[in-house]
């Protein structure tokens, strides 16, 4: 796939960061917000398809590490199902940081959504984990669908644009 | 006004995903298929479910639409490198 003109290049260089933080807000504030892990972790897998799409494989290919967005996978995988064992001592999935203080444990207001952002025990930490996880997966299918398809091998040596 | 609104995407989303169909070019296909997702996520948000909708708008505009266009690039490439067609 070659890589689009320079006006989509610079489109998307100023808001693909916005792309970005914006994933990674509806992330943290899950419990609070519309959204949670497996949405954000989507906004943010999106930031990889307009990266593909505007830059092309040439350079995205050495840009994007595979083998850390396998291990983006698994360390989220284990994560999650870590914070659920943790709290085996009584149940599976046990909120054990609930109202106990510290950093995730401060206790809820009466009343509606209050938007305090550590309120939540092992919620956050589980929306953290599964946004870390579907980061991973989503933008592994992107890049194994684009080097399956070996348009890599195939698109010039030198960088040509849809307005040349 | 809400009713309004209601029926006007409604329309729309009918009308997208009657061109969605009807486009023999397969690229306006594809985005007349984004169209239809960025609208039912509109859709999902008047409805009141924006967790629903933020997902409809990642995966079915975003990830979907860009996986489709490097399918039809990858079509493309292998007609043009003679490989077998079915």
């Amino acid at each position: 796939m070659y890589s689009l003109s320079v006006i989509v290049r610079t489109i998307c260089d100023v808001f693909a960061w916005f792309l970005a933080v914006f994933g990674v807000y509806v992330i943290i504030h899950g419990h609070l917000t519309p959204g949670g892990g497996f949405q954000g972790g989507a906004v943010v897998a999106t930031l990889f398809a307009f990266l593909l799409v505007a830059y092309g494989g040439k350079k995205f290919i050495p840009f994007y590490k595979s083998s850390l967005f396998s291990w983006f996978e698994t360390v989220g995988l284990l994560l999650f199902i870590g914070t659920g064992l943790v709290g085996l001592g009584t149940t599976f999935f046990y909120n054990f940081l609930a109202g106990q203080g510290g950093l995730f444990g401060s206790t809820v207001p009466i009343g509606p959504n209050s938007g305090v952002l550590n309120s939540s025990g092992t919620i956050a930490l589980m929306n953290m984990a599964v946004g870390v996880e579907v980061i991973g997966g989503l933008s592994l299918i992107l890049y194994y669908m684009f080097k399956g398809i070996r348009l890599y091998e195939e698109s010039g040596s030198e960088e040509t644009g849809h307005d040349r | 006004m809400n009713g309004v609104f209601h029926f006007f995407i409604l329309a729309l989303i009918t009308v997208s995903a009657f061109f969605a169909i009807w486009f023999k070019d397969l690229l306006s296909s594809v985005v007349s298929l984004a169209v239809f997702s960025l609208l039912l996520s509109l859709e999902f948000y008047v409805l009141q479910a924006p967790d629903v909708a933020i997902a409809e708008a990642g995966i079915g505009a975003g990830l979907t639409t860009a996986i489709y266009v490097i399918a039809l690039r990858g079509c493309k490439a292998l007609k043009k490198s003679g490989g077998e067609r079915r």
